[in-house]
């Protein structure tokens, strides 16, 4: 199992910085396929985080309108673009997931007067923060932007639960995974109302076994002088 | 979508084994059993979380200060009350809910919904610490993938951490308090109803927030989310219900919901944070609201050639003014609401037979 490893790494973050910052692999760097050679991801996160930041609360504030000035951020995004080399296919995936929202809403807010400016502005503006932030997560793996949230101050529990949470996700949905194929190759009945009240079961089994878990977390934990 | 059965398994049984199409089918044998593999893929279908761009600056800045106020006072109260033991469980407890989301329920007609999980996590963990793993997960949804805006976050966080837990907290505790019924049976009810007003609840504070910012107008965007949303948290009080009694069904004494007193007093406090929540996003936009359409409609010059015909002719002859009075809606929301109750309270009878011992086989 991977336990110690995650235990000197949540005391890391509770009590000293240090071992904690240290590390450069992690889940998170697993989940978010980066590239480490581009000049985007050569400054550091802060200032990533920062101008992610300052883009998206520039094109969120444009007025509604000036339909034109919306180049700006586009071709300041599409010059990032390059500069990061992100795949055209992983970014398209990132916006598919907003896409149904930002189009519903769009459809409601065409039930106005002088509503084509609204639509599109809404449409431009959403999409284009979408994409500061899907290029935020391809430079920027999830650790770093922990530890910038450690430098802003964030409370250390919340601090400690995302930690935990990263840590954590990828090892409940191979559990997931495990207990619903366990389940697939005992179960023969095809009612929907058995589907239900399975999955529901398993959804419960899944939270009675993070609380064990979290149990023995704690002790390795506190075995590793954690507070 | 979920992947179309592979095979030229077509006819009436294919169509059938496509729309009921549960993970544990036999049909899947050869695909994964696990329908999400990443978070993005399951995230799908979630309707609420805001993107950038339809907020404006006041909006999104009253919504982040209400939630840095809410989360604040969590945060004081998670310290106060949190034994050092429990500390890892608000991790694992984020961990938890982003898996419990890949799990893909079955709805009628092919589609698949999952779960919110504020309320759950409510009613396993307690409301403080939810709001606080609700934060947290909604913080690592924006910036690990992209899913919801940055400057949206503090809406965000206050739909669906504060609103859906404060609202969906008091009704199960409410409920628990004033029934009279054997109290597993209670609690499966009062956790259905509660999921499913979390959900509504949280949805009718979005759409304030849209239309206090100006994108959609509130007689429009107030009976579309309320409704759609209506829908979908039909789904979040089941899984919220059928989860809860799992749970209670193995490990009693990890359900916080239940195994904590709530005092009467804090009971209101969580009522008053649900409804001044909702007031301060819909106070202000409601209030222009008596007659609906008709009134934004003369407002804002409806008859000018500024809006598109088609939605001109649309809105003009009436067609859709029946979304816009507010007494219809009104009695709308109280049917679906008491239809809710009900639709609670079967439930609960059928999954907590008190005679019955048969079906509890069946079930668990």
């Amino acid at each position: 199992m991977r336990l110690p490893e995650s235990k000197s790494r949540a005391g890391g973050i509770g009590v000293s910085p240090a071992p904690f910052s240290a590390t450069s692999s992690s889940i998170a760097a697993e989940k978010v396929r980066t590239d480490p050679d581009t000049l985007a991801r050569r400054g550091s996160p802060r200032l990533r985080l920062g101008i992610a930041f300052v883009f998206i609360f520039g094109v969120a504030l444009l007025p509604r309108g000036l339909d034109g000035f919306y180049a700006v951020p586009a071709a300041l995004l599409a010059l990032f673009w390059v500069l990061c080399r992100a795949p055209f296919g992983y970014a398209l995936r990132r916006m598919l997931v907003m896409e149904t929202f930002i189009l519903g809403i769009g459809l409601l807010s065409l039930f106005r007067p002088g509503a084509a400016p609204v639509f599109l502005s809404a449409l431009v503006k959403s999409n284009l923060c979408i994409l500061a932030l899907v290029m935020l997560t391809w430079t920027t793996p999830f650790q770093e932007i922990l530890q910038v949230l450690r430098t802003l101050r964030l409370p250390s529990v919340m601090l400690t639960t995302v930690a935990l949470m990263c840590r954590y996700l990828p090892v409940l949905s191979e559990e997931t995974r495990r207990m619903q194929r366990a389940r697939a190759s005992r179960t023969f009945n095809r009612r929907r109302r058995f589907a239900w009240v399975n999955l529901g079961t398993i959804t419960g089994q899944l939270f009675i076994r993070s609380v064990e878990r979290a149990e023995r977390i704690y002790l390795a934990m506190c075995a590793r002088g954690w507070k | 979508m979920r992947p179309r059965p592979s095979g030229p398994r077509l006819g009436f049984f294919g169509l059938r084994a496509y729309a009921v199409g549960g993970n544990i089918l036999p049909r899947r044998r050869n695909t994964p059993v696990f329908a999400g593999t990443s978070a993005v893929h399951a995230a799908r279908k979630r309707k609420m979380h805001l993107p950038d761009g339809f907020l404006d600056a006041k909006t999104a800045a009253l919504a982040a200060g209400a939630a840095a106020v809410g989360v604040g006072v969590a945060l004081r109260r998670v310290r106060a009350t949190l034994e050092p033991r429990q500390t890892p469980m608000l991790g694992l407890g984020g961990a938890f809910v982003f898996a419990a989301q890949m799990l893909n329920f079955p709805v009628a007609g092919g589609t698949s919904g999952h779960l919110l999980g504020g309320v759950l996590l409510a009613i396993l963990l307690g409301p403080s610490a939810a709001i606080l793993v609700m934060t947290c997960v909604l913080m690592v949804q924006c910036l690990m993938f992209a899913d919801g805006g940055l400057l949206a976050l503090g809406a965000n966080v206050f739909n669906m951490g504060i609103v859906n837990v404060c609202a969906g907290y008091f009704v199960f505790q409410a409920i628990r308090r004033s029934s009279r019924m054997e109290q597993k049976r209670t609690t499966v009810l009062a956790a259905a109803f509660a999921g499913w007003f979390g959900v509504v609840m949280a949805s009718i504070t979005c759409a304030g927030q849209l239309a206090l910012s100006g994108t959609v107008p509130w007689a429009v965007a107030f009976p579309a989310m309320a409704d759609v949303h209506m829908v979908i948290g039909i789904g979040e009080g089941l899984v919220t219900a059928l989860v809860t009694l799992a749970v209670l069904r193995t490990r009693p004494k990890l359900v916080a919901g239940v195994r904590d007193r709530v005092v009467g007093r804090n009971l209101i406090g969580y009522g008053l944070v649900a409804s001044l929540g909702l007031a301060l996003f819909v106070a202000p936009v409601a209030c222009r609201w008596p007659d609906g359409l008709e009134s934004v409609a003369s407002r804002f010059g409806f008859a000018n050639k500024v809006a598109p015909p088609v939605f001109n002719s649309l809105l003009g002859e009436g067609k859709l003014s029946f979304l816009g009075s507010a007494g219809a809606t009104a009695i709308g929301g109280a049917i679906g609401t008491v239809l809710a109750f009900i639709a609670a309270y079967f439930l609960a009878r059928l999954l907590v037979p008190v005679l019955g011992p048969k079906e509890e086989d069946a079930a668990s």
